[in-house]
């Protein structure tokens, strides 16, 4: 008899170690079918083992997934995901030179939220983690507010009470983010859960890392969806990173994170994150099939945290430093734009005339943003702010104590 | 001896007791191949193996809950919740099965669990990464309560946590992992090397858990308090040119409540001062506690000293944070009333 082991998940490759991506199971683009959108899952299992991909390595988009998007489309989602990727360069670099406290990047996976962005109605209601803004560019969302928010400013939306990046847009139909990891997951099924028992026809989408499926609160998500049935789209993105922790420790080693939908009786999808139009697609198919009454779906984007985990982070110690560059399924703005040129859509000169225009207009928002303040210059928001929004109405206690913050601040 | 900042004492607490003990592991959230988020299971992953330290999902729950079946099993498990504002998750497990475990199988069962959080603001983190939640958990019976204040402390008080046979939540005020603070935010940083707590054995010790340790001896005014507010409080006391008699708490559960009374006594006056919020907060046991062993002595009333009853926000931290000011303003308060 053996005595039972043990088994710890193994990282690919570690710091000064060849990436090795063979663990990923991959398919050729256009080789998946698609089902109609009342297919019953069980019909459907498959689904969640496979790779839904469009654009294939000559650049076409190939296959019964092919969302058949016109050019100015295309070009649209091109500029969404550029002005994503230029936002997060330059907010980056202002977090170095201290000019807040914080930041999180998305590079590499800004079609996840571009894509899925454009292919949702502005009525749906998003729940997003900290890694989806660009489901504020999609939405229009202007810069400049997004950067108050950064700056803690006297126009921050949330009142300097949030860490950067903390974004919430009721108007936009975007939930406030919160810190604590999967807890919008479950909260989208609620949403959706109301709409049901309203009889609108709106949907809400809702996206975590895979890192984050451990939480319970996944859990919570899936089986509430299945059982109701709920008009939700529930996002896993896969970009193989939970901080230091590889998506092996999540699970993934032995089953695609697509495959717990049909552990449940949900749909289960896995796409090509990277892949514009395969994200376009999947997201029109799961969104369609929500609004009509036939339940929820689950997406696993298989995609690549380009960046370290946020600026508190030196992914230097736990993986390659030229990782990236080796993700076999390439750069979401990439291949969008080859795509294009191999549409004639687009060009070189074209695009790098974009990227300034992108990156002038990320500058510009700045330089107006800053004018509001900053975390440490003036103008200042008043830190009596503070006590406001604990509640609907500010209790005694509140008042006296802001009372007591006045004395101490004039006595200073 | 050795200068440590906290990060290493706590670091060598935990490779001595992996050495010393088979039974211990450590479990939690980046601890292992990367050496966590504060880097204080550095190496130990390396010196070890795989099967001593952990890395876990991303699921409080399942690390606590994982680490009372250990325990259960033979082990005495080490988990780290990677910040205080995460360890809500695993509350159920923790309030309703660590606490309670020795009590309803009539001491057939326990579970040696320590958990190790990061608590504390000061460090711009805003809410998710700035909370003290001691007096949530000092408030369950069956848990034993800790915050150590300086590289010393932690490293005896955590070996004490890990070879205790009851639960232990340790807390860990992230502020002061590098360096003592005073509450100025405006100043350098000062490093653990330069106070005599940052001198720290190499090897075995321990502190015990359940007494207080008195920081400086005075005359005028007792102090209670614990954690970063230790420092805080120091320094108020000093720039009022106070005879303050200092007292770190250390272990929230159980309270040294004779440490207490023994000075309040003595003083008259007492003040009380943490950085979680005040409403409902621990202060208010410490108070009520020392008012009732107290009440003939004291000259005037006691006083708390907290963080507001609001989330921790973000830009307005120090505006937040019971700074310097506000303990002297209590300080002057007690000192003027007059019985
Ligand atoms: C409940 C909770 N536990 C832990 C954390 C700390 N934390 C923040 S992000 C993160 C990793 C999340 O990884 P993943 O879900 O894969 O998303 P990614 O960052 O890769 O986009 C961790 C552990 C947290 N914010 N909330």
């Amino acid at each position: 008899m053996r005595p039972s082991r043990l088994h710890i998940p193994k990282h690919h490759s570690r710091p000064g170690e060849t990436p090795d991506f063979s663990y990923l199971e991959l398919a050729p683009a256009g080789a998946t079918q698609r089902p109609d959108i009342n297919t019953r899952v069980r019909d459907m299992n498959g689904l969640a083992f496979e790779l839904v991909r469009v654009i294939d390595d000559g650049h076409t988009a190939v296959g019964p997934w092919n969302p058949h998007l016109d050019p100015p489309e295309l070009q649209v989602g091109l500029r969404h995901m550029m002005l994503t990727r230029a936002f997060d360069d330059r907010m980056q670099r202002m977090q170095r030179a201290g000019k807040t406290s914080f930041y999180m990047r998305s590079l590499g996976e800004e079609a996840v939220a571009v894509a899925q962005g454009m292919a949702l109605r502005p009525t749906d209601m998003l729940f997003p983690s900290y890694r989806q803004q660009g489901l504020y560019v999609v939405r229009g969302r202007p810069l400049v507010d997004l950067m108050c928010q950064l700056l803690s400013n006297t126009r921050d939306m949330c009142k300097g009470r949030q860490l950067p990046i903390m974004y919430h847009w009721r108007d936009g139909n975007i939930f406030s983010i919160s810190g604590n990891l999967t807890t919008q997951f479950p909260q989208a099924v609620g949403w959706a859960m109301a709409a049901a028992i309203k009889g609108t026809d709106d949907i809400a989408a809702t996206w975590i890392g895979e890192g984050s499926s451990a939480e319970a609160d996944f859990h919570h998500a899936m089986l509430f969806a299945s059982v109701y049935e709920a008009p939700v789209i529930l996002n896993v993105v896969n970009n193989q990173w939970a901080i230091s922790t590889f998506q092996g420790f999540a699970g993934g080693e032995h089953r695609s994170f697509a495959a717990r939908g049909p552990g449940f009786g949900m749909a289960g999808l896995r796409v090509d994150g990277n892949d514009f139009l395969a994200v376009y697609a999947v997201t029109r198919w799961a969104a369609e099939r929500a609004r009509n009454g036939f339940g929820p779906t689950i997406i696993e984007h298989v995609t690549y945290r380009g960046a370290a985990h946020s600026t508190s982070d030196d992914p230097a110690r736990y993986r390659p430093k030229d990782d990236y560059e080796r993700w076999p399924l390439g750069d979401p703005v990439e291949r969008l734009k080859n795509h294009l040129i191999d549409l004639g859509e687009w060009s070189e000169e074209r695009h790098a005339a974009l990227a300034k225009e992108m990156d002038e207009h990320v500058v510009a928002s700045w330089k107006e943003a800053v004018t509001y303040g900053t975390l440490t210059e003036a103008p200042r928001l008043d830190a009596h702010l503070m006590f406001e929004d604990v509640f609907k109405e500010m209790p005694e206690h509140l008042k006296k104590q802001e009372a007591e913050l006045r004395a101490e601040r004039a006595e200073k | 001896m050795a200068q440590m900042n906290m990060i290493q004492a706590l670091n060598s607490a935990m490779d001595i007791m992996l050495g010393r003990d088979p039974g211990v592991v450590i479990l939690g959230e980046d601890v292992g191949f990367f050496g966590g988020v504060f880097r204080v299971t550095d190496g130990l992953q390396r010196k070890y193996g795989e099967h001593r330290v952990l890395d876990t999902p991303i699921a409080e729950g399942g690390i606590v809950a994982a680490a009372i079946g250990m325990g259960v099993n033979g082990l005495r498990p080490v988990a780290e919740i990677q910040f205080a504002d995460y360890i809500y998750p695993a509350y159920d497990q923790i309030v309703s099965e660590l606490a309670r475990l020795r009590y309803r199988s009539a001491g057939e069962f326990f579970a040696p669990v320590t958990i190790r959080t990061p608590c504390g603001g000061g460090i711009r983190g805003g809410q998710t990464h700035s909370q003290s939640p001691e007096g949530v958990f000092a408030h369950v019976s069956g848990l034993k309560v800790v915050m150590p204040s300086n590289p010393y402390d932690a490293k005896g008080l955590l070996i004490s946590a890990i070879e205790d046979d009851d639960p232990v939540v340790f807390f860990e005020p992230k502020r002061i992992y590098n360096g003592p603070f005073d509450g100025d935010p405006n100043k350098p940083a000062v490093p653990w090397s330069t106070h005599p707590k940052g001198d720290v054995p190499e090897g075995y010790y321990t502190v015990p858990i359940g007494k207080c340790d008195v920081v400086r001896e005075g005359g005028d005014v007792t102090i209670v308090t614990y954690g970063t507010m230790v420092h805080v409080c120091e320094a108020a006391a000093r720039s009022l040119g106070l005879d303050a008699e200092i007292i770190d708490v250390r272990t929230m559960v159980p309270l040294d409540v004779e440490t207490l009374v023994n000075s309040v006594q003595k003083t008259g006056r007492c003040v009380v001062a943490h950085e979680a919020t005040r409403f409902g907060g621990y202060g208010g046991e410490l108070s009520a506690t020392i008012q009732e062993e107290c009440f003939w002595h004291l000259e005037a009333p006691i006083l708390r000293v907290a963080g507001w009853d609001t989330p921790y926000p973000h830009a307005f931290e120090w505006e937040y944070f019971p700074g310097q000011a506000r303990v002297a303003a209590a300080l002057r308060t007690v000192m003027e009333a007059a019985a």
